[in-house]
């Protein structure tokens, strides 16, 4: 293991941080470990002590939970305020944790309809998927999905070194210029980079990929001014909802837009 | 010794998603075997419906964390199968390159991290770090190349951004993508190393009589697309499906059950291996006959071998593919899609088994039905059938407590469950 770390000559305390999930695919929890160059150093800055996916024996005694997904079910309530009970410091772990991710798409429909579309008459529980905030106090969410893992890992050394955490106010756009793309409008594909929160460093477009807003809302974005803007490049309405309403941070907006009554909707 | 013993696991750990094994023994006989699988549905078959042609790959990738790819690409061939789309040779073998690099990623994170750690003697990987950094560095090594070929081709290692129904945004350079043929023929030494760990393990030995479903090769090892067969000789086309899965739901899953010729059936690494022998890289076939493992074997222990076999498959045909494709002149990277009423199936060998992704489209290519069944969905009900037989064996020579519940949690890892992706 990687020798104990220090900052400005003062040993780094290691924080004991712990990994949860709820309903998700489990996705930014394995970026953690496909960081393969840092893994190494990245756990010798902390002392993970609970990590179901990757490891047996947790314990209950840490000071950061991360969490990754929404909560859809009663029992995963329960767990959130038992977890947020027990951390000092609770992190939203990716999009379904802070927007409620793909999942909330559920909730355009009669839950009653989305039951009986994939279980039949087999009863099961669900509730509206929520983001973690809708239950408890969230102090600090990770965007993305997945998470960027070299963005969580500039954030694990501010947590281990407590340094103030900043996530760039400005959206993607700034990122895809300064990499030099060409407009993905340009290109004739759909694109939310213009209003959604940077620090990905413009993976999508950066593969000629229109955005889909997966880190939520950039700080003063103008929506009504991107629907006009993609109108005028030919897009569709039922594009940009889509777009829109992917990973649940511009969700009311997208709802808004809607005129048409969805097919099955409550 | 007649003996008795309960054996409760909650959340069973080193496994994707929220599964529980609960055993009674008593007087050396097995009452009660169950393996449940408790984890939160998503709806990701109701969610699609209303949408557009385009969202489904890109929704339905985020089904599962370590095969995004896999779910891709079955999405993907289902809307081209329904739009009567055939890509190119250059897109085929990308994408075969793709699935190449998330299947050797996926084996080698589950046999290093997930299966490892129980020969090992130990909880996680974690430990492992300071006890045998050059098993953790060599794990790690395989790993990333994988996944760096993953960025390179697919966009993102996880959730793929380039690939789309008719091809790909973007092509990869050439020149970077020659430099990988020097790092896979490291893995392969890596791969040997591996070889010989697993060598030192101690593979439960433990077999039931099991049907193993999967893609049928004809000229290749099989992974994107073709004919469905069992080992006990059932013979279906890819859109006959749903004769070979067979779901229906039962009270202790939230995760659908499958069977097909007997009460439960395997797919995976092993089934893949036991049904498509002579098709594997000449390497892997040499590896296999090291560890004694030939079709068919119906030892669930030895899905960890098969998974160390076919890393060294895909390794092998990478290395001819990027060859190929290194000497290609790039076409345009997409097809032109036009979208049209009908049905698609896409069946896709992915890490723990064969997925199918199937859609019904109205004629302006919006979805009207989705369905999608996952390989640990149809392994749900082998896992509880072996479950029993193993309690039962195990317990009457005399074996209780945390023995058992070790060999249990082990058998249950053995096939990679990916829970959250079976039930999504």
């Amino acid at each position: 293991m990687a020798a104990a770390r220090s900052f400005l000559g003062v040993p780094v305390y290691k924080p004991r941080v712990a990994f949860f999930e709820l309903s998700s695919c489990e996705g930014c929890q394995l970026q953690l470990l496909n960081n393969e160059d840092t893994l190494p150093d990245f756990l010798s800055l902390v002392e993970v002590v609970n990590f179901r996916e990757a490891m047996t024996g947790g314990t209950d005694d840490y000071e950061i939970a991360f969490v990754e997904g929404s909560v859809t079910r009663g029992d995963e309530i329960e767990r959130l305020r038992e977890v947020r009970g027990k951390a000092k410091t609770l992190v939203a772990l990716g999009s379904c944790a802070c927007f409620g991710g793909v999942n909330q798409l559920k909730n355009r429909f009669d839950p009653d309809w989305v039951k009986k579309e994939v279980y039949g008459d087999r009863q099961v529980e669900s509730e509206r998927a929520k983001p973690l905030e809708d239950i408890v106090t969230v102090d600090l969410r990770i965007l993305g999905c997945p998470i960027n893992k070299k963005e969580v890992e500039g954030i694990m050394v501010n947590l281990a070194i407590g340094k103030e955490i900043k996530t760039p106010k400005y959206p993607v756009c700034m990122e895809c210029k300064a990499n030099g793309n060409t407009c993905l409008f340009d290109l004739g594909e759909p694109c939310l980079g213009p209003i959604t929160r940077a620090g990905c460093n413009s993976c999508c477009p950066n593969g000629r990929a229109g955005c889909w807003g997966c880190r939520g809302p950039a700080e003063d974005g103008n929506l009504a001014q991107m629907t006009v803007i993609m109108e005028r490049y030919g897009f569709s309405k039922e594009t940009i909802i889509d777009r829109l309403e992917c990973f649940g941070g511009f969700s009311d907006y997208a709802s808004q837009l809607r005129t048409i009554k969805l097919k099955n909707s409550s | 010794m007649k003996i008795n013993c309960d054996v409760n696991v909650h959340h069973l750990t080193r496994v994707e998603g929220h599964g529980n094994i609960r055993i009674t023994i008593r007087d050396g006989k097995l009452i009660e075997a169950s393996w449940e699988v408790v984890e939160t549905p998503r709806f990701f078959e109701a969610i699609l419906v209303g949408k557009k042609w385009d969202n489904a790959p890109w929704i339905c990738g985020r089904i599962c964390g370590i095969c995004s790819i896999g779910h891709t690409l079955a999405s993907i061939r289902a809307i081209e199968q329904a739009f009567g789309i055939v890509p190119s040779r250059q897109t085929q073998r990308l994408r075969l390159l793709l699935k190449h690099m998330e299947t050797l990623q996926s084996h080698i994170l589950h046999l290093y991290f997930l299966a490892a750690p129980d020969f090992l003697n130990e909880g996680s990987v974690f430990p492992l770090i300071g006890s045998h950094p050059d098993v953790v560095l060599r794990a790690m090594r395989l790993k990333k190349l994988a996944n760096d070929l993953c960025d390179l081709i697919g966009g993102r290692r996880l959730h793929p951004t380039t690939t789309v129904v008719g091809g790909f945004t973007m092509l990869p350079d050439k020149k970077i993508l020659a430099g990988f043929k020097e790092r896979l023929s490291a893995a392969v030494d890596d791969l040997m190393e591996t070889a010989r760990l697993f060598k030192t393990f101690q593979i439960p030995d433990f077999s039931r009589e099991t049907e193993f479903v999967s893609l049928k090769g004809v000229d290749a090892y099989p992974f994107i697309g073709g004919d469905l067969m069992s080992s006990d000789g059932v013979l279906k086309n890819e859109s006959q499906y749903r004769q070979m899965t067979n779901e229906y739901t039962v009270p202790q899953s939230t995760s659908k059950w499958s069977r097909l010729s007997r009460g439960s059936f395997a797919v995976g690494a092993l089934a893949r291996l036991n049904n498509n022998f002579g098709l594997l890289h000449p390497m892997a076939r040499d590896i296999a006959s090291d560890f004694g493992l030939g079709p068919v074997s119906h030892n669930p222990f030895m899905n960890n071998i098969a998974q160390l076999v076919e890393a060294f498959h895909v390794a092998g045909e990478s290395i001819s593919l990027i060859d190929e494709l290194i000497d290609t002149c790039w076409e345009a990277p997409r097809q032109p899609v036009a979208p049209r009423e009908g049905r698609g199936v896409g069946a896709v060998e992915v890490p723990r088994g064969t997925l199918y992704h199937c859609y019904d489209f109205d004629e302006t290519g919006h979805i009207i039905k989705c369905d999608c069944v996952i390989p640990t969905g149809q392994n749900h009900a082998n896992i509880q059938h072996d479950l029993s037989a193993l309690s039962a064996r195990y317990a009457s020579e005399g074996m209780k407590d945390r023995d058992l519940e070790l060999l249990a949690e082990m058998l249950v890892r053995s096939y990679d469950p990916c829970i959250s992706c079976s039930v999504h």
